[in-house]
């Protein structure tokens, strides 16, 4: 194995009948922002609780900084923070207190006062965690991920059920946290956010790894998906636009051509040529790069939320 | 060590904020306290001092109440999981629960003994170590009866169902509420099984006939407790689940039949010698017999 500081070879897990994991391997290097992208039930979190040490691997590798979950689970738990899925703190404990109940059990800490400015709840410091909004209690949830400055992050659907301008909120911490080089492990089902904090993504679907790339790679691989939408002041025949260099599919729908590109810039550069000889002009044109759902719908031929 | 105490102290600090805690653990043992002395002693202070022993226990019984249903809150709510992916062992856990219900349940127990002595006149309060040995050992081995019961029950609704078929016998057929001198014989024979029996017998031993630490029935009666307690604690930590959705596994129901075994074995050895339920008659006939109020109790020969 490399040098990564978090590695996973070949991990299966299964819940009775239930294959949950099934034969998962990627690694994520020091300073990385590492995604697990995939549907509600794809084994995104339970891949995170074995790295967590919360649950044992049925087999496979697993190495956190160099620990074994299962074997050194106390080392580890020293090494890494966690904000996690459906988790909670007593209605009546202080938010203050929780940040210093929970930095005490760390070998190291970080000073709780940092905490409180840096997630902005320093006027909440004195309230009860049942007084705080979800999205306070996200960013509670997030900064006593950091209490022991810990050397891996999880953060298991850090924003799920969290309004849009919060969500907002938990992108500009966890781009800060990326700015520092800290090295973080997020799952999410949201593709914006997958393509906007994370280095490299994982897609998993039904417990295995289907893709595995940076963002713009795995568009990239989708290449051919494209979409050059243009609107002429005469009409052409689609079949016509269909031949041209570069495109590899068009149709024609209330007047606006969808050309399906593989090389956009050929594909525009002899659309362009072509209509300059057959006397047409432009009205407007469109280039709709591929997203990481058009990836995981070409994959799995399924939408995300399906 | 360190995890252990700060536990401790945020336990005690979110009892504190508790309403129900304001009830339970101390509205509800004075109003026992109140009922017993005034009512069943008629304030005679020779009478209070003799239901002392049941009026403490019964205190000390309520731990595993309180402390069973905090545990499972914690785990339905996923809060056990959050300690999970700390430092927290599943001990550190377990064992502040245990020392910080035992330092709540202390004054209590000191202000029901401030009560008898400034409102009801009591003056002599028989063995105190005798009595703070079985207050702390009491309310340690109960606890852990709450623990057990945690680590079995996946709700709480099952939780408060399994309580109150705990709390029932425990309570009437113990000599806590109806003392044991008065009740049925079969009634006797299965209340020789109960860790409660013990506990109030000797306790009301130690405050009204002044039994030494070093008595036999005293002895007996600690080394069971004790013995419970370990297994109990030791069975709660081996159940204990962090995760909601995690269940408990079959052969743990006979794990916890396993801990009855220390009063199984005394309640057998009992029925056979009656010295316990011998013991209550006799203090029973004392309390009953005429004297004036602040007489010493009449001992047995």
């Amino acid at each position: 194995m490399s040098n990564s500081i978090l590695q996973v070879e070949n991990l299966v897990k299964h819940y009775g009948n239930v294959e949950a994991v099934r034969g998962v391997s990627f690694t994520v290097e020091e300073g990385e922002v590492f995604g697990l992208l995939g549907p509600n039930g794809a084994g995104k979190t339970s891949t995170v609780e074995i790295l967590e040490g919360l649950r044992a691997p049925d087999s496979g590798r697993v190495s956190v900084c160099g620990l074994d979950p299962q074997r050194s689970p106390e080392k580890l738990k020293h090494e890494i923070g966690a904000a996690l899925q459906s988790t909670s703190l007593p209605d009546k404990l202080r938010v203050m207190e929780a940040l210093k109940l929970f930095s005490s059990f760390y070998k190291r800490h970080r000073d709780p006062e940092e905490l409180l400015k840096r997630f902005g709840l320093v006027e909440k410091r004195n309230a009860f965690y049942k007084e705080l909004s979800g999205g306070q209690k996200q960013r509670l949830a997030l900064a006593m991920a950091l209490v022991n400055d810990p050397q891996v992050l999880f953060f298991d659907e850090p924003t799920s059920g969290l309004d849009p301008q919060v969500r907002r909120e938990i992108y500009d911490i966890v781009e800060e946290l990326k700015r520092e080089k800290k090295t973080i492990v997020m799952t999410t089902h949201y593709i914006e956010e997958a393509e906007r904090l994370c280095d490299r993504v994982a897609i998993i679907d039904h417990g295995q790894v289907i893709a595995l790339g940076s963002p713009r790679e795995l568009k990239e691989r989708s290449g051919d998906k494209t979409r050059v939408e243009v609107r002429l002041t005469r009409p052409e025949l689609p079949e016509q636009l269909k031949n041209l260099d570069g495109v590899t599919d068009c149709r024609e729908l209330n007047g606006t051509y969808i050309l399906h590109a593989q090389r956009p810039p050929q594909a525009i550069v002899s659309l362009v040529k072509h209509l300059e000889a057959q006397g047409n002009e432009l009205l407007g044109l469109e280039i709709l790069t591929p997203s990481l759902e058009d990836v995981f719908i070409e994959l799995t031929g399924r939408r995300l939320r399906d | 060590m360190t995890n252990f105490l700060t536990l401790t102290r945020m336990r005690l600090q979110l009892t504190l904020r508790n309403r129900m805690f304001l009830f339970f653990s101390v509205i509800m043992p004075f109003a026992f306290f109140f009922l017993y002395a005034g009512v069943f002693a008629k304030g005679n202070p020779r009478g209070v001092r003799y239901l002392l022993g049941p009026i403490i226990a019964l205190t000390v019984m309520g731990s595993f109440w309180g402390l069973s249903a905090a545990l499972v809150m914690f785990r339905e709510q996923g809060i056990l999981r959050r300690f999970h992916v700390t430092p927290v062992t599943a001990s550190d856990m377990l064992a502040s629960s245990i020392v910080a219900n035992f330092i709540l349940t202390l004054p209590t127990i000191i202000v029901e003994l401030l009560f008898a002595r400034f409102i009801f006149h009591v003056k002599d309060f028989g063995d105190v170590s005798t009595s703070f040995v079985l207050i702390a050992l009491g309310t340690m081995s109960f606890a852990s009866l709450g623990l057990v019961v945690a680590s079995v029950t996946n709700t709480m609704q099952e939780t408060q169902v399994i309580n109150q078929l705990i709390w029932l016998p425990l309570i009437f057929l113990s000599g806590a509420t109806i003392p044991l001198a008065d009740l049925p014989q079969v009634v006797q024979r299965v209340g020789l099984f109960l860790p409660a029996t013990y506990l109030v017998t000797e306790l009301q031993d130690a405050i009204y006939w002044s039994a030494a630490l070093w008595n036999r029935d005293v002895l007996i009666a600690l080394a069971s407790l004790a013995l419970w307690a370990c297994l109990t604690f030791f069975l709660s930590a081996q159940l204990f689940r962090w995760e909601p959705e995690s269940k408990i596994p079959r052969r743990a129901k006979l794990l916890v039949a396993a801990t009855a075994l220390p009063f199984v074995l005394l309640g057998i050895w009992e029925n056979n010698s009656s010295r316990t339920v011998a013991k209550a008659k006799a203090m029973a006939e004392s309390v009953n017999a005429p004297a004036a109020p602040n007489d010493p109790p009449k001992q047995a020969p």
